[in-house]
Parts: structure tokens; C-alpha cells; sequence
């Protein structure tokens, strides 16, 4: 199973929403600045489609607190 | 902490004879504690029916299973912080039988094959634990070593990661839940955290039997739990009853109402108001509608007296006051979910808001947005508490809303 999930580790997040621009079709940011999942889950589902531009918000977020992970 | 006695039919256990805390005391009634491996731990435990009893309620043969399963040599956490200010039955329970709760992490040590325990406690009772311990050295009874680490009075320091954070000599903070403590807490190793009470039930299931356990309590939600019964009550203190209770009953354990009642906080500042039905059945399955379950056993009586949207405001300003700092939406949300609820109590209208009845609505975005959004479970916890008062006091939401209260009108 691929990782297909978003994990975002919230004491790590500094919330300056890099990753909902790279990854808008997930993401949008909440009013403070901080990632909220569109469908509103928790770990939000990534779309094989989506799954390259996953991996980049993953590898820019400055405080390493994205993670791509099992369902 | 006053100790009344149990409802006619349940019968106290953990508070059952002497609860002088004395070992020679312990050892008559009970004798040494019985060894067994971690699959016959794992069986009795599952037969048993026994669930957490530090709030989540989640099946403890599961976690003794998750801890057997991994790799590593497992360590073993009873934990006794009791941050919840409305609680006082960790602490009730450790003056008055430690020894049933140290029984129980040593069966639960031994199972497991863990080398190493710990006993994390509020700083009231570290005192009374160590000459416990002490005690125990002098008797043999404690093959596996067990630690005491004082907890901070924190709301948060009782949450099973920040109790692998406190032990390990690191804050008591939350930390991100991506790897779970049962495979990776103390140290690297596969990690044990259960609630001491819920050790005390372990100890004497591993004497008497799952049979025994279940009965009292309800077919789904066996056995007994301690609770803290306060507000307005004669006799504030610790009562042990069965699931499924009467909640009159468990407040008639408790003196009785000491004024008309209006609602009960059942399941302490992360729980639910429900409103003061005597025929309440205290359990899951009881609380369900209400969107409560009796968590750590915390039941808080509310007379009619006094506004709940007041206590309501009151409360999740001191959760607000005790986030943990770490996560942005919790950190942001519950501070601001408190001012709106401040202002809901004191029939303010809040600039920028236009009509007050958008303080209703406001409470309910700030609430689903600051849910699941936090290392711990504190914002959901919180949450939890703040939508059941404003459903179980929508009468006083409407009556604010129209410049009036109804508690003010009852005095
Ligand atoms: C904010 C927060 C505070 C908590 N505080 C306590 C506590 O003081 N004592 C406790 O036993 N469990 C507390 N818990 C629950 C623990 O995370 C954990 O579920 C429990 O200790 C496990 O033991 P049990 O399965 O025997 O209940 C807390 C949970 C949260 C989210
Ligand atoms: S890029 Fe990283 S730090 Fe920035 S908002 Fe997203 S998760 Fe948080
Ligand atoms: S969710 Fe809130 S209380 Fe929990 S770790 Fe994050 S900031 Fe702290």
C-alpha cells in the first residue's frame, strides 16, 4: 500500500502555510496561518494524481512537519 | 477526600476493608500478589472486560497485546498525575490502597517482562508512594524496579505521551502521535501507560478472577470505577460504584443534592454536560445521548442556581490556560472559543461580530475547526465539553441571547 495519507506533526508546524500553496488542492489556510485539510480530515487522503506534488510540500516544509503516511 | 460509603448491591472493591495503606493491612486481605505470563495477563484482562480508566476507556488487554507485540523490552507507566481539577480519585486511591495499585504494575510489569517501572504521580502522593515502595523492598514483593516521577500540576501532564516525555527527564508535553507510545515511548522501548486505578482493577482480577469482575457493573461495561462526586453535594469526595449507576444514586453517595440541581458535568472538564436526571444510567451506553461518558469518573452537580454558560465560560478559560503551547490551532482556537463563550455568558455582543446570535455560530466553527488539529486530544476534549453545554443549556444560550438569564431569574 502507497503512503497516501498527509501527517502533519502540529507541535512542529509553524504555521506560514507554505504547503497550501504547493499543495492547494489539499490544503487551504486556516485563519492563523495554519494547514487545514480541505474535506476537513485529520490526515487528509493524497490522490495517486497528487501524490508527486505531496512529496514536494513534504520536502520544502522548513519545519520537516509533513509526513506522507499509511491509511 | 471524603470516602462514603458505595450503593447498596455494588459492594466497594478497591475501597473495600481497611484503607489505612498499610502493607501488613494489604498482604491479610489480600495476600502476595499472583505472577502470570503475558498471555494469560492478555486472556484474563480481555474475559475481564477492563477498560481505562484515565478518561479514554479503551480496552487495556489491547495495549497489553500492542506492547507484547513489539520489539524491544517494554517499560511500564502507572500514572496517577490527575490534572483534571475535578478529580481527586487517583489521589484517594493512592492514600488509600497503593499497594493494590503497585500490585498491579508489578502483574503487569512481570507480564510483560518489562525491567523497569515507573510510578508517575501528583506531588501530593509521592510521599506516601515512596514509603510504600519502601515497604515492599523490606517484603520482596517487587521483582521489577519501579521509579517514582513526580508529575507538574499541568492539565496536559497526564497525557499518555507527555507521561513518556516526564519520565524520560524531558517536559511534560504532548508529543506528535505518528509513532504510538506502545511502540516507541520511554527510551526507544515499547511503552505501557495505563491509569492507576485501572492497575487497582488489574490486581484483583488477577486474584479473583474475570468472572468476579464482571459482577458488577453492565454486560458491555463491566466492573466498578471510582468517582469523584463535587459541586453542589453534601458530601464532596471519592465513591466506587458500577457502571450503569443511577447518576441519583451516585450523587445520594455523595450526600445528596445540597440544592435544587439543574445539569451534572459528568466526566470532568473533557467531558459533558447532561442535564440532572436521577435515572441517568452513568455508563457509555447511558451517556451516549448525551454526547458524555464518564470518562475519569468525574461528576460535577450544578445547581439551578447558577448559570451554565457561566461555568461553561469559566472552564474552557482555564483549558484555554492550559494548552501546551506547541500546536497553532489549539494554541489560537481554545483561547479564542473561551473569549466567545465569555462573551456568551455575560451577554455581551462581541464588535466585528454584528448580532450576538453569532456567538452561537462562532463557537461551533472555532470548535470544528481546532478539532483533531493538535498533537493531543485536549482541543477534541474541550470541545467535547463546550458543544454538550451548548445543547444541554440552549434555554440559557436563548435567554442570554435576549439580554435575561435563567439561573439569575431562579435565585
Ligand atoms: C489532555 C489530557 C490529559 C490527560 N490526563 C490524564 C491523567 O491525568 N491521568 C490519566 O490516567 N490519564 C490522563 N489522560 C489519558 C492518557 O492519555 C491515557 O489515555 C491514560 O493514562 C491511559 O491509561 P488507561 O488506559 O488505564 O486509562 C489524559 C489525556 C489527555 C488528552
Ligand atoms: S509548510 Fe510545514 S510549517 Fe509551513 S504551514 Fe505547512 S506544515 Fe506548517
Ligand atoms: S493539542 Fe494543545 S494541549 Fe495538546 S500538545 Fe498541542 S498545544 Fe498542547
Amino acid at each position: 500500500m502507497s503512503e497516501n495519507r498527509l501527517h502533519i506533526d502540529w507541535t512542529a508546524c509553524d504555521g506560514r502555510g507554505l504547503c497550501a500553496e504547493l499543495l492547494s488542492e489539499i490544503l487551504v489556510e486556516d485563519e492563523w496561518g495554519y494547514p487545514l485539510a480541505r474535506d476537513g480530515a485529520v490526515e487528509p487522503a493524497v490522490p495517486r494524481a497528487l501524490q508527486k506534488n505531496a512529496k514536494r510540500a513534504v520536502d520544502r516544509c522548513p519545519a520537516l512537519a509533513l509526513r506522507l503516511v499509511n491509511s | 477526600m471524603t470516602v462514603v460509603d458505595v450503593l447498596p448491591g455494588v459492594g466497594r472493591r478497591l475501597l473495600a476493608g481497611s484503607t489505612d495503606g498499610r502493607l501488613d493491612t494489604h498482604l491479610a486481605r489480600y495476600a502476595r500478589p499472583p505472577r502470570l505470563d503475558g498471555v494469560q495477563l492478555v486472556g484474563l484482562l480481555r474475559d475481564a472486560g477492563l477498560t481505562g480508566r484515565g478518561g479514554a476507556g479503551f480496552p487495556t488487554w489491547r495495549k497489553v497485546e500492542a506492547v507484547l507485540g513489539a520489539s524491544g523490552v517494554p517499560v511500564v507507566v502507572g500514572n496517577g498525575s490527575e490534572g483534571e481539577p475535578a478529580s481527586g480519585k487517583d489521589r484517594a486511591l493512592m492514600a488509600y490502597q497503593p499497594h493494590l495499585v503497585l500490585d498491579g504494575l508489578q502483574i503487569v510489569a512481570g507480564a510483560v517482562g518489562a525491567r523497569q517501572a515507573y510510578l508517575y504521580v501528583a506531588a501530593a502522593s509521592a510521599v506516601g508512594v515512596r514509603a510504600a515502595l519502601g515497604d515492599r523492598r523490606g517484603a520482596g514483593l517487587d521483582p521489577v524496579p519501579v521509579s517514582v516521577v513526580v508529575a507538574p500540576e499541568r492539565f496536559v501532564a497526564g497525557e499518555e505521551s507527555a507521561v513518556v516525555n516526564a519520565v524520560a527527564g524531558r517536559a511534560a508535553v504532548p508529543s506528535d502521535k505518528r509513532v504510538r507510545v506502545t511502540e516507541a515511548g520511554v527510551g526507544g522501548a515499547p511503552t505501557l501507560v495505563q491509569n492507576v486505578e485501572t492497575l487497582a482493577h488489574l490486581a484483583l482480577i488477577a486474584r479473583f478472577g474475570p468472572h468476579w469482575f464482571r459482577e458488577a457493573g453492565t454486560a458491555e461495561e463491566p466492573g466498578t470505577f471510582l468517582a469523584t462526586v463535587g459541586g453542589a453535594v453534601g458530601v464532596p469526595g471519592v465513591v466506587e460504584a458500577g457502571y450503569g449507576v443511577r447518576l441519583g444514586d451516585l450523587v445520594d453517595a455523595a450526600g445528596g443534592p445540597a440544592e435544587r440541581l439543574q445539569a451534572v458535568l459528568v466526566g470532568g472538564y473533557h467531558g459533558g454536560w447532561v442535564p440532572a436526571l436521577p435515572e441517568l444510567a452513568v455508563s457509555r451506553a447511558g451517556l451516549a445521548p448525551y454526547g458524555a461518558s464518564p470518562g475519569a469518573g468525574i461528576v460535577v452537580a450544578l445547581p439551578v442556581g447558577v448559570c451554565g454558560l457561566v461555568e461553561t465560560a469559566r472552564i474552557a478559560g482555564y483549558l484555554a490556560g492550559e494548552v501546551a503551547g506547541q500546536c497553532g490551532p489549539c494554541v489560537n482556537g481554545l483561547p479564542r472559543l473561551a473569549t466567545t463563550l465569555t462573551d456568551l455568558a455575560h451577554r455581551r455582543g462581541r464588535a466585528g461580530l454584528g448580532r450576538e446570535v453569532d456567538a452561537v455560530r462562532e463557537v461551533e466553527r472555532l470548535s470544528l475547526l481546532v478539532s483533531g488539529r493538535g498533537a493531543c486530544r485536549h482541543p477534541d476534549g474541550s470541545v467535547r465539553m463546550i458543544r454538550s453545554a451548548m445543547r444541554t443549556f440552549d434555554a440559557d444560550v436563548a435567554a442570554h441571547l435576549a439580554g435575561r438569564c435563567v439561573a439569575e431569574e431562579a435565585r
